[in-house]
């Protein structure tokens, strides 16, 4: 959006709470990668240049390419600057921060939909005994005691984890809702490139269906393997995670109860899966594709033992630490607009605030599937700026 | 499928079951329901059991008329047999709702549905009620569905409609998840 207004020459500040990148820096685990190939982390006007297009970043090779890019746009960054409210004002809004008073026209909220992990309510019933660990709070299997460990979700961030603690030598126990199966690679192609070729990532927030629903889907059970394999259920067992169902409660006694329903969540899973394949099997063949990519095929079926526990004791030391890797939610508690929906998101049209002059950028599916993404930024900057470079011609004083 | 120039007729007003959840977006009070029972001893383990009124929509409301439900014990149990056993009831609530589920889903997705049958089995260890071993519970080990559907349509939207089914099914989330219970002595 900077490098937008830049282009624009609208005067503007970008505040930052610390330095740039400081998500990646301090809220993330040590081995993450993003889940999308190096060609595709791509921001305007800077791509990849690195000798492994189809690799996945790390991450401080995510922060390099972040702060490089706001040094190469010369992005005017206030660091450590921490936005403690936002308010109409007279001729726009005001913006107070713990470094002084901003008086604004418009604003863009880019502090993205990833600022607070989301914890169950019923951790309050998990035994002093225990020790736990948002996905926010952890770096690595070295910070855990030695031990069972319970990993609660397996989305993107849940099967990574649990893959690099189960190897670490501590058994782990995966609970698992509602997840979105897909293969790292498929017909010799990342899946990436797949939704990116096909069109499914530029899918417009105003296409869909059912975007209330779209907006709140979990993240893609995809990682950045360095072998590109796939990081699903079926691997997890193979290395001998034990799959539980959904974490439905936990008693005053400590125990810990998961919904009989993990047979229907994994067909669910497997059969969103298939459509997704189905989708592009179509499009490739329609797009002259199919004699150049390896031919079509589908995964085995998500296996699910006979009778899944139903029911864990964690005060009898079996699991000695639970990661909560049950999804994130933004943080607006500085946002004094009346712009919230009964559930406490922000309500917008693609992006634009329901409080003139306000945008919002970097939710899912803000604009388009891929807004969540790095290479989402783009487009959805691209948009907004004008919108907002029209609204303050209209506006001016 | 039901081709572009036909619409599958399940008999499920979808339009009706649409309309209705945009107006309860809109309009979350209304969609607190209370459904309820009554029921009375009879003799033995022999109780009679009335449905009648139930609450949504922001007031009582009433079925078309009583329904009634005779539940005892079989004849093995030395009991009378005057009616199905409570756990059948119970497995007659989870047909019944996956089986109005793929109904509804079925028309919404427009496929077509020929005969839609689904034979039940819960497995139950006595030692669980009879009190011989704490170790066994008193319900179900497991429930087991069984669809047979024959419909216009693929396999996989077939499997997709079952799964569609429990995703939304009132019973399969009481039955698999758990549910407060308060029981009190007027």
């Amino acid at each position: 959006m900077s490098r937008c207004l830049c282009e624009r020459s609208i005067d503007h500040v970008v505040l930052e709470r610390g330095e740039v990148a400081h998500t990646w820096r301090t809220e993330r685990w040590d081995s993450l990668r993003l889940l999308t190939p190096n060609w595709q982390s791509r921001l305007p006007g800077v791509g990849y240049r690195g000798p492994d297009p189809d690799g996945y970043r790390t991450l401080p090779e995510v922060i390099d390419f972040i702060t490089a890019y706001a040094q190469a746009i010369s992005a005017p960054v206030r660091p450590h600057t921490r936005v403690t409210s936002v308010r109409r004002a007279e001729a726009g809004y005001l913006v107070r921060t713990d470094q002084g008073d901003w008086s604004c026209r418009t604003v863009v909220i880019a502090s993205g939909a990833f600022n607070i992990a989301c914890v169950p309510g019923v951790a309050d019933h998990v035994p002093r005994s225990v020790t736990t660990f948002t996905t926010q709070q952890y770096r690595n299997p070295d910070q855990l005691p030695a031990g069972g460990v319970l990993v609660v979700g397996a989305s993107s961030s849940g099967t990574q984890i649990a893959n690099e603690i189960h190897r670490s030598g501590r058994p782990v126990t995966l609970s698992v809702g509602e997840h979105i199966r897909a293969p790292r690679m498929y017909r010799g192609k990342d899946l990436e490139w797949w939704m990116d070729a096909a069109g499914i990532l530029d899918e417009r927030y105003d296409q869909v269906d059912d975007i209330g629903r779209a907006r709140r889907v979990p993240s893609l059970q995809l990682a950045g393997t360095p072998d590109r394999s796939t990081l699903d259920l079926n691997a997890l067992t193979g290395i001998g995670v034990r799959l539980v169902g959904r974490l439905a409660g936990i008693t005053g006694s400590g125990k810990a109860q998961f919904a009989g329903s993990l047979r229907n969540m994994c067909a669910l899973s497997d059969l969103k899966m298939n459509r997704l394949l189905n989708l592009i099997d179509e499009w490739a063949q329609t797009n002259g594709f199919d004699g150049m990519v390896e031919p079509s095929h589908r995964l085995p079926p998500t296996v699910v033992e006979e009778a899944p526990p139903l029911a864990l004791d964690l005060a009898n030391g079996e699991i000695r630490t639970i990661i909560w890797a049950t999804g994130y939610r933004p943080d607006y508690s500085w946002l004094e607009l009346p712009v919230f929906d009964r559930k406490g998101m922000v309500r917008h049209d693609g992006g634009v605030v329901s409080s003139q002059g306000v945008y919002l950028m970097g939710v899912p599916f803000a604009r388009r599937r891929k807004s969540t993404l790095i290479d989402g930024a783009g487009d959805d900057a691209r948009d907004l700026s004008d919108h907002l470079a029209l609204y303050l011609r209209r506006n001016s004083a | 499928m039901a081709d572009a120039s036909s619409i599958a007729n399940n008999g499920v007003n979808v339009a009706a079951l649409v309309a209705a959840r945009e107006e309860l977006t809109k309009a979350p009070a209304a969609a607190q329901f209370k459904w309820r029972a009554a029921c009375e001893w009879k003799d033995g383990t022999h109780s009679h059991s009335t449905v009648e009124g139930f609450y949504g929509l922001g007031q009582e409301q009433h079925h078309k008329r009583t329904f009634t439900f005779d539940a005892d014990h079989p004849e093995l149990f030395a009991s009378e047999d005057k009616g199905a056993t409570p756990v059948e009831y119970v497995l007659v609530g989870l047909a019944s709702c996956l089986t109005a589920g793929i109904a509804a889903v079925a028309q919404y997705r427009n496929i077509q549905l020929r005969s839609v049958t689904a034979t039940l089995e819960g497995d139950m260890d006595l030692q669980g009620i009879l009190g011989i071993d704490d170790d066994v519970r008193n319900g179900f080990g497991g429930i087991k569905v069984t669809y047979k559907i024959d419909a216009d349509a693929k396999r996989e939207d077939i499997e997709a409609l079952v799964a569609q089914s429990q995703k939304r099914s009132a019973v399969y989330d009481i039955v698999t998840n758990p549910t407060n219970v308060t029981v009190v002595v007027d």
